[in-house]
């Protein structure tokens, strides 16, 4: 305490006075960088084979090449994403990725509130898919307390459902991005006109179009509301046919191919070193799923394929989000017909707040909600690591109780934080033009990366 | 919720910090081609940590954690290494020449916490400014009562 405290006394008139540079997380000049580090660079943090290296021998110097900013405010960089480029002419030599313009500090935050608060602050870090971080804290918080094999079936359903249908509507927003990036400026209208029916369902549901708060430690929040069955099946319904407009938009056409195929291309030994998960990963050829391999909630019960792609470059990504879009809605379908009744949550009055009627009724249940929202419920000393599949890759969440009622530790393993160390791989020696291509392959979302 | 195959319990290893490196290789060599996740927990105020007798008796519990989580694709399991880090000597052996993958999250590590790995090839600040003082996920780093530090606002 006393050391921090002292540092930030003497170096604040320095703070103020400094520039606007990052200084030692910017794309250094070749001139000021050792030969190897140049080299990792070139290779995009990979060891590369002797001949690889053989062939970078010709280093360019600085006055041949051209560093250049491409953010944090770019309408293709996804939020406030910063690259700093190396340019020969238009050929991208080395990429670095500059990230934290978005960092508020999220896993510190989480420290402070109980886990019946912490829904709300992880289902803000993917917000194109808040479900699925709720999800993974909540099932980290019920593996801590024991409960995670008594949570009702219905409730599992529901989050199952949920889950898919966020999936759904965050790749039919990467649809809308990917192609506004591309130049095919209508797909924008259209993935957004789609997306927004799927956010009118979870409104409903839930109340809130994002940042839903819905799925909690022990169970979800609510039941289905009366029609949800027929908002689902109208969902379902619409949806084919729109994939198919996709599909003559841009699936075939021959400037879509020519822009994507053979762009930005990753192996699969790559992406594995590089931790890379999701589609990334399947466009390699990998069939790679957590859904399929290591699965939780109910995911082995239901029929679903694992999407990959051939040649791992920004077509396949992009035909592997379009297809997953139908194989969670064959799994939606499957869950319509197997959702069974029950209860949506835990009836464990340890995590579970009494029902509303009861409150009226009697007066421990009132104090027992009272004290379940403002101290929140204590969990076991322990620690545990939950992994599933959101959108963009295997999302994990890390806690460690001391047996409080707030995490001790919370850590998000952010699928777009470590995604994004890819990129540089994948633009290496490509043009820049493609750069923005693959920026949007990745499809990263900043307020997971920066948390 | 809950596994297939029955409940398995995490496979979780202890291992000294001299011989992190040495595990960690067995262990790629084992199968664990990926590194899903590295991060660490700051103990100091919560300095006692439930242990297995065995472990007990063979690791002293430190001020740091750094917690390892590798996964292996082929087998299909997961492996998670929790590694002891003195207050006094917060550095340890950087696991990017066995996975790329840990740049940015030993970046993040260093950033956070203060720890420091050696061999990796650009340790810099990752999320906040570069010369931002002190590592905000410290315990001893407080909420709320913290000197606005960003460049150019009014100190």
């Amino acid at each position: 305490m006393t050391t921090t405290e002292n540092l930030n006394k003497s170096s604040a008139a320095e703070i103020v006075s400094a520039g606007t540079s990052e200084g030692g997380q910017e794309l250094q000049l070749r001139a000021d960088m050792s030969a190897k580090a140049v080299l990792r660079e070139s290779g995009a943090v990979l060891r590369m084979s002797e001949s690889q290296v053989a062939s970078l021998a010709d280093t360019q110097s600085d006055d041949q090449t051209m560093i250049i900013n491409m953010g944090p405010q770019h309408p293709s960089t996804h939020g406030v994403l910063r690259l700093m480029l190396e340019l020969k002419g238009e050929t991208v030599l080395r990429c670095k990725p500059v990230i934290g313009y978005l960092h508020t500090g999220m896993e510190k935050t989480g420290e402070s509130l109980t886990y019946m608060q912490g829904g709300t602050n992880v289902t803000r870090m993917d917000y194109a898919s808040p479900l699925n971080n709720e999800l993974v804290f909540s099932m980290a918080t019920e593996k801590l307390l024991g409960i995670d094999g008594d949570i009702p079936e219905r409730a599992v359903w529901i989050r199952m459902m949920l889950s898919e249908l966020n999936r759904i509507s965050s790749h039919l927003l990467f649809m809308a991005t990917n192609g506004m990036d591309i130049g095919a400026v209508s797909m924008m209208l259209y993935g957004f006109r789609e997306r927004e029916e799927v956010l009118r369902f979870f409104q409903k549901v839930t109340g809130l179009r994002m940042n839903h708060n819905f799925i909690r430690p022990g169970g979800v929040a609510a039941d289905l509301p009366a029609g949800w069955r027929d908002d689902v099946l109208g969902l379902l319904d619409a949806l084919p046919e729109r994939l198919a407009e996709y599909e003559i938009l841009m699936t075939g056409q021959p400037i879509w191919r020519e822009r994507l195929q053979g762009v930005g291309v990753i192996t699969r030994d790559e992406a594995i070193a590089l931790s890379a998960t999701g589609p990334i990963l399947r466009s390699t050829g990998l069939a790679w799923d957590l859904r399929r391999d290591l699965p939780y909630l109910r995911y082995e019960e239901v029929e679903f394929d694992v999407i990959v792609g051939s040649y791992g470059d920004a077509f396949d990504r992009y035909s592997i989000r379009l297809n997953e879009i139908r194989e969670s809605m064959r799994i939606v379908r499957q869950i319509l017909d197997r959702m069974p009744q029950g209860d949506y949550r835990i009836q464990d009055k340890k995590v579970t707040p009494p029902p509303r009627g009861r409150i009226d009724e009697s007066m421990e249940a009132l104090i027992h909600h009272f004290k379940i929202f403002t101290e929140g419920f204590k969990v076991p000393e322990g620690e545990a690591y939950v992994a599933i599949e959101s959108p963009r890759g295997e999302i994990g969440c890390y806690i460690a109780s001391d047996g409080s009622s707030t995490p001790y530790r919370m850590h998000v393993r952010a699928p777009s934080f470590v995604n994004i160390q890819s990129m540089p791989l994948m633009m290496h020696g490509g043009l820049i033009a493609d750069a923005v291509a693959v920026i949007s392959s990745v499809d990263p979302v900043l307020g997971e990366v920066d948390r | 919720m809950t596994q297939p195959a029955g409940r398995v319990a995490d496979d979780v290893r202890f291992v000294a910090k001299t011989d992190y490196i040495k595990t960690l290789t067995a262990l790629r060599s084992e199968g664990f081609e990926m590194c899903a996740d590295l991060t660490a927990v700051d103990f100091l105020t919560h300095p006692g940590r439930p242990l297995a007798a065995e472990v007990a008796n063979r690791i002293t519990l430190e001020r740091f954690e750094l917690v390892v989580n590798l996964l292996s694709l082929s087998q299909r399991r997961r492996c998670r290494l929790r590694v002891q880090i003195s207050e006094s000597d917060p550095s340890v052996d950087s696991a990017f020449d066995l996975y790329p993958g840990t740049e940015a999250m030993e970046r993040e590590v260093y950033d956070m916490f203060g720890i420091t790995f050696t061999g990796h090839p650009d340790l810099t600040r990752i999320l906040m400014p570069e010369d931002w003082v002190g590592f905000p996920l410290r315990k001893d780093y407080s909420q709320g009562n913290i000197p606005v530090q960003f460049k150019g606002a009014a100190s």
